[in-house]
C-alpha cells in the first residue's frame, strides 16, 4: 500500500512514527490498520507529548480506589460512598461548531463518569473565549453556552459551577473544558475490562454514523487554519435524550451485576473503547464490523472503527449474561448488539464479509512513542517578566470609577446570564449554588457530610510564568473550596496548550506541569484524573498556556459552610493573609487591573505555597468552628472588587475603615495571592482572632458590613444597587 | 397515602419527587413505568419534570400517547389527585387534562432561577393548608414554560378560581418583572374544573428542605397529604 503524506497528516502521524509502526508490525499496515494506529497514537488517546510529564504529578493517596490513568476517571473513597471526577476538553470541536462541540463535550465527560458505574451528580465548565466585542467570539460564546444548556438540562445533571474568561489569546481557539462528578457505592464500581476469552462485546446506544471520524487524531491533535468549516463533519452531533436513557439503563445493568466490563465510546470511538479494555485485561478481540448497527449504509470498516458517534457504550458480558443485558437495555428501548468476542490471541482482529480486515497485536496499539517535552525559556518571556511595574502611573480615573470598570469587565462580572441557562438544582443536593459562594457545595443525602467543588485556571498568569501559573491554578481551586469550609481531597486537571513541538509551548507545558505538581504535593492533594488538549492555536498564534484545575473537597458538617456574600449589619470584615496594604508594585503583575486600565499583560506573578497552605487551613478552621459569616478569596479584580462582590451577593453595604495611604491602585486592585476577605459577627471576633493569631497568619480589620452603599472614606461611596446593576448586566447578550 | 411517580424515558425529577414523598414526608411511594396501566392502588399521581422522549417535537407531545396516560385520565375522572410539575404540566396540557399550552419562554432561553409564587386559590387539594397571604419561593427550570390560553379560557379560569399560582415579587405583587417566561397574566399553575388535577411550571419538590434554600414547596405536598388522609 502506498502511504501518502495526506493520509498521515489526516491521522496526525509523522513519517518517523509510520516507520516505527512498520518496524514493530514487521510489515506495512493496511488503511484500516493505519487508522487504528493513528487514533490510538494520537495526542488525544495516546498522550505521546504529555505522558512522561503527567507521570511526575502526585497521584498517590490512601483515599484513592483507582490509580489515575488506569480507569476512565479517578475514584476517591469517602468510606461508604466513592466520588468519581474528571475534566475533559472539547476545544477544537467547539471552535468549529460551538453548539454541538460543547454539547458533546458534556456528553463525553458524563459517559466517562458513567463508565465507572457512577451516577453523574454534577457538572462544571471552564470556558475561554475571545472578547465579546468580536462577532466570531460572541457567536462561539453563545453557541457553547446553549450547547451546554441544551445537553446538560436534558440529562438531569445539575451544572453547579465553573468559570469563564475572555481574552484575545482565545479569539481563534476557544476553550471548552467540562468536568463531571459522580457518586458510586464502591461495590458497584465498574471497570473497562474484557474478562475471560469467550466473553461477548455488546454495543449499546446510538447507531454508528459518519460523524466524528478523525475527531481524535485530525481535529484534537493538530492545529487547524483556514478552511475550518470543512472540518465540520469531524464534529459529532449529540442526542441528550439518548444519553439520559443510556445513563439509566447502564446504572440498572450495574446494579444487576450481570456484566463483566463497561466502557464508553469517546475519542476514537469503537477503536479506543475496545482496544483499551483488551489492553487492560491482556486479551485479544475479534470484532465483526458487519454487526455494528449503522445510521446509514455504505460505511467502510475504517469509518465504522473510527466514528465518534455519540451516546454509545460497550458492554462486555459472559455468554450467560447476554440475554439479561439485552432485557435491561430493551426495557429502555435500546438495542444491545453482539459485535464481537474476547479472545486469547492478544491481537485485535477486525472482520468484514467473513474476511480479516485488520490483525494487530493490542500491545502495539497501546504503546505509542513517548516524547520528552521541554524547551528553553523564551526571550520574550524574560523581558515581559522583568518589566519594571513601578513605572506604572496612577490612572486618571478615581478609585470608584476604576472599580466600576473592573466590575464591568467580563472576566470579573457576574456570569449569571450563563448559569441561569443551566439547571443547577436538579437532584436536590445543591446547597451553595452558582453565584453564592467561591465553590459549589452539594450535600450527600443520608449523611451530614457535603462535598465542595470548584474549577479554576488563569491563563494570563500562566502566560507570564507557566510554573507559577500552574501552582496558582492549584492554589486557587483549593482556596475556593476552602472558602466554603471544605478540605481539599483530590484534583483533576485539563492542560490546554499550543503546539508542543515548538520550543515555547514545550517550555510552557513542562514548567506548568512542574508548578501543578509542586503545589499539589505541598497541599498533599493527589491529581486523580485529567486530560490534555494540545495544538490550541489559530493563525500561528498559540493560546495562553491554560492549565485548568478542578478541585473536590469534603465538608464534615453541611451546616458549617460559608458563602461569599456579606450577611448581616455590623459584622466585621477582615483580610486574612495581610496585616497591611501591600504596596509592592509586583502585585499588579498579570492583574485584571493592569490589562483593563493600562492595556498591559506583563510582570512576574508570584505565590508562596507554604503561606497559601496555612491561610487556607486557618480559613477552614474558622468555618468549621462556625465563626465566619462569609469568605471570599481575592482573585481577578483585586481586594476592592472582591469586597464589592461580597456586597452585591449579600445585598448589603460595607464601610471600609482601613484605607491605604499609599498607591491605591496596588492596594485595592493588585492581585496578591493567598488573601481571603472574611466577615465575622461581633461576638465571635475574639475567638476568630485568637485562632488566626495562633496559626501565625497576618490579618487586618478592613471595615464593617451595613447600610446600602460601599463606602471608601475620602475616595467616595457608591450604592450597592449601582454596583449590582453593573456587575450583573455586563454579560447580557442581545 | 400512597403516591405513584410516573417515569417516562427522559424524566429526571422522579427521584427528587421520590425523595420528598418517601424521605421527607415518610409516605409510601412507588415509581410507575410509562407502560403501566393499573393505578388502582394510588391516592395521588405525580407527573414529574424532565424531557419526556427528549421533547424534540414539542414538550409533552409524545408522552401524552404513553399507555399510562390513558389510565391517568381515568384516574383523574374518578377524582384521583394528579399533580404535573414542569414537564408534567406540559404533558397534562398536551393530554387535554388541563387547558392551554406551554410555549417557549418569551426570551427564548432556558431559565433556572428562584421565583416567588402568589397563592391565588387555597380552595384546592394542593394548597388547602397553605396560608393564602404567604408567597412561595421555589425554583423554575424550563425552556418552554410560557403559559398561553385563549381569552375565553382565561376568563373561565379566572371565573372558576382555577388559577392557583402566579409569578410575583417577594411581597406578593404580580408584576411584569417577576414573570420569568412571559406567561399570560403571570400564570404559573392551574387546576382543572374538578380541581383534582394541578399543573405548575415551578418545581416545589426542589424546595422542601431549608438546606436547599427554601422549604416553601413542602406546603403543596402537605396539602396533598392532608387531602388524601382518610
Amino acid at each position: 500500500m502506498k502511504i501518502t503524506d495526506k493520509q498521515l497528516n489526516e491521522l496526525a502521524l509523522s513519517k518517523q512514527e509510520y516507520q516505527l509502526i512498520v518496524k514493530r508490525l514487521g510489515r506495512e499496515p493496511n488503511h484500516l490498520e493505519l487508522g487504528l494506529f493513528g487514533s490510538l497514537w494520537s495526542e488525544h488517546c495516546g498522550y505521546k507529548h504529555s505522558k512522561l510529564l503527567l507521570k511526575t504529578l502526585p497521584s498517590k493517596s490512601d483515599k484513592l480506589l483507582v490509580e489515575p490513568g488506569v480507569e476512565n476517571a479517578g475514584v476517591i473513597d469517602l468510606d461508604d460512598i466513592a466520588v468519581v471526577m474528571k475534566v475533559e476538553s472539547h476545544n477544537h470541536p467547539s471552535a468549529i461548531e460551538p453548539y454541538e462541540g460543547a454539547a458533546t463535550g458534556v456528553g463525553g465527560i458524563v459517559r466517562d463518569i458513567l463508565a465507572m458505574g457512577a451516577r453523574p451528580i454534577a457538572l462544571l465548565n471552564s470556558l475561554r473565549f475571545g472578547p465579546l466585542s468580536e462577532a466570531y467570539s460572541k457567536r462561539i460564546f453563545e453557541g457553547v453556552v446553549s450547547g451546554i444548556s441544551g445537553y446538560g438540562n436534558c440529562i438531569g445533571v445539575p451544572d453547579v459551577g465553573g468559570e469563564i474568561g475572555f481574552s484575545k489569546a482565545y479569539s481563534g481557539n476557544p476553550l471548552v473544558n467540562a468536568m463531571c462528578i459522580g457518586l458510586v457505592e464502591p461495590k458497584y464500581m465498574a471497570r473497562a475490562v474484557t474478562g475471560e476469552p469467550g466473553n461477548v462485546l455488546l454495543l449499546v446506544g446510538a447507531d454508528t454514523g459518519k460523524d466524528g471520524i478523525h475527531g481524535a487524531s485530525g481535529l484534537a491533535s493538530q492545529t487547524f487554519e483556514e478552511g475550518r468549516e470543512e472540518l465540520r463533519p469531524t464534529v459529532q452531533v449529540g442526542n441528550p435524550f439518548l444519553e439520559k436513557i443510556l445513563i439509566e439503563a447502564c446504572l440498572e445493568l450495574i446494579q444487576s451485576g450481570d456484566y463483566v466490563g463497561l466502557q464508553d465510546l469517546g475519542a476514537a470511538g469503537l477503536t479506543s473503547a475496545s482496544v483499551e479494555c483488551a489492553s487492560k485485561s491482556k486479551t485479544g478481540l475479534e470484532i465483526d464490523i458487519d454487526k455494528v448497527p449503522l445510521r446509514e449504509s455504505g460505511l467502510s470498516p475504517y469509518e465504522i472503527m473510527l466514528s465518534e458517534s455519540q451516546e454509545r457504550m460497550l458492554v462486555i458480558a459472559n455468554p450467560e449474561q447476554v440475554s439479561k443485558v439485552r432485557r435491561i437495555f430493551g426495557k429502555w428501548g435500546l438495542e444491545a448488539t453482539k459485535i464481537g468476542l474476547v479472545t486469547n490471541t492478544g491481537n485485535v482482529i477486525i472482520k468484514s464479509s467473513g474476511e480479516d480486515q485488520a490483525d494487530i497485536p493490542v500491545e502495539l496499539l497501546t504503546d505509542p512513542p513517548l516524547y520528552e517535552v521541554d524547551g528553553s525559556k523564551p526571550n520574550w518571556l524574560a523581558s515581559l517578566q522583568s518589566v519594571d511595574l513601578s513605572k506604572i502611573l496612577l490612572p486618571p480615573l478615581g478609585v470608584i470609577e476604576t472599580l466600576i470598570k473592573l466590575l464591568d469587565s467580563h472576566n470579573v462580572s457576574s456570569k449569571k446570564w450563563v448559569y441561569e441557562q443551566y439547571d443547577h438544582h436538579v437532584q436536590t443536593n445543591t446547597v451553595i449554588e452558582p453565584g453564592r459562594g467561591d465553590a459549589a457545595v452539594l450535600r450527600l443525602k443520608g449523611s451530614k457530610r457535603a462535598i465542595a467543588t470548584s474549577i479554576d485556571g488563569n491563563g494570563r498568569l500562566s502566560f507570564l510564568d507557566p510554573e507559577i501559573g500552574g501552582a496558582i491554578a492549584v492554589a486557587e481551586s483549593c482556596r475556593n473550596i476552602s472558602c466554603t469550609g471544605a478540605i481539599p481531597l483530590a484534583l483533576t486537571d485539563c492542560l490546554n496548550f499550543g503546539n508542543p513541538e515548538t520550543n515555547d509551548v514545550a517550555y510552557q507545558l513542562n514548567r506548568s506541569v512542574k508548578g501543578i505538581g509542586d503545589a499539589a504535593r505541598k497541599f498533599d492533594v493527589p491529581i486523580v484524573s485529567g486530560n490534555v488538549s494540545l495544538y490550541n492555536e489559530s493563525h500561528g498564534q498559540s493560546i495562553y498556556p491554560t492549565p485548568i484545575i478542578g478541585a473536590l473537597g469534603i465538608i464534615d458538617d453541611v451546616e458549617r459552610i460559608t458563602g461569599s456574600g456579606f450577611v448581616s449589619e455590623d459584622d466585621v470584615v477582615f483580610v486574612l493573609g495581610s496585616d497591611q496594604f501591600d504596596d509592592n508594585y509586583n502585585n499588579l503583575a498579570g492583574s485584571e487591573f493592569l490589562e483593563v486600565i493600562h492595556g498591559l499583560v506583563q510582570g512576574q506573578p508570584s505565590i508562596d505555597l507554604d503561606f497559601e497552605f496555612n491561610v487556607q487551613a486557618v480559613c477552614r478552621k474558622l468555618i468549621s468552628k462556625g465563626l465566619l459569616k462569609s469568605a471570599h478569596d481575592i482573585s481577578e479584580g483585586g481586594l476592592l472588587s472582591t469586597v464589592a462582590e461580597s456586597c452585591i451577593i449579600g445585598g448589603i453595604g460595607f464601610r471600609m475603615v482601613k484605607l491605604t495611604k499609599q498607591r491605591w491602585d496596588i492596594a485595592y486592585y493588585g492581585e496578591k495571592q493567598s488573601q481571603i476577605i472574611i466577615s465575622v459577627s461581633r461576638e465571635n471576633i475574639n475567638n476568630a482572632i485568637s485562632i488566626i493569631k495562633a496559626a501565625g497568619i497576618p490579618f487586618m480589620e478592613l471595615g464593617v458590613v451595613g447600610g446600602n452603599t460601599l463606602d471608601i472614606g475620602n475616595d467616595g461611596s457608591i450604592s450597592v444597587k449601582t454596583l449590582s446593576d453593573c456587575w450583573y448586566s455586563s454579560i447580557v447578550s442581545s | 397515602m400512597k403516591t405513584g411517580i410516573v417515569i417516562f424515558p427522559g424524566t429526571w425529577s422522579d427521584k427528587d419527587c421520590m425523595h420528598v414523598f418517601r424521605d421527607v414526608l415518610k409516605q409510601s411511594t412507588e415509581y410507575i413505568w410509562h407502560q403501566e396501566t393499573d393505578l388502582s392502588q394510588y391516592d395521588c399521581i405525580v407527573i414529574p419534570g424532565g424531557f419526556s422522549y427528549g421533547d424534540y417535537l414539542r414538550a409533552g407531545a409524545i408522552a401524552r400517547f404513553a399507555p399510562v396516560m390513558k389510565s391517568i385520565t381515568d384516574f383523574a375522572a374518578h377524582g384521583g389527585l394528579v399533580i404535573g410539575i414542569c414537564n408534567g404540566f406540559q404533558v397534562l396540557c398536551e393530554a387535554g387534562l388541563l387547558p392551554g399550552a406551554l410555549m417557549r419562554n418569551d426570551h427564548l432561553q432556558f431559565r433556572c432561577q428562584w421565583v416567588n409564587l402568589k397563592i391565588e386559590s387555597d380552595c384546592t387539594p394542593f394548597t388547602k393548608t397553605i396560608d393564602r397571604s404567604s408567597t412561595l419561593r421555589v425554583p423554575i427550570s424550563h425552556g418552554e414554560g410560557q403559559y398561553y390560553a385563549s381569552s375565553d379560557t382565561l376568563k373561565e379560569l379566572e371565573r372558576d378560581d382555577r388559577i392557583v399560582f402566579r409569578y410575583c415579587e417577594p411581597n406578593g405583587d404580580v408584576t411584569k418583572e417577576s414573570n420569568p417566561n412571559g406567561s399570560v397574566n403571570n400564570i404559573a399553575g392551574i387546576v382543572n374544573i374538578s380541581r383534582n388535577v394541578l399543573g405548575m411550571m415551578p418545581h416545589p419538590e426542589k424546595a422542601c428542605e431549608d438546606i436547599l434554600g427554601s422549604s416553601d414547596g413542602l406546603g403543596i405536598f402537605q396539602s396533598i397529604l392532608n387531602s388524601t388522609s382518610k
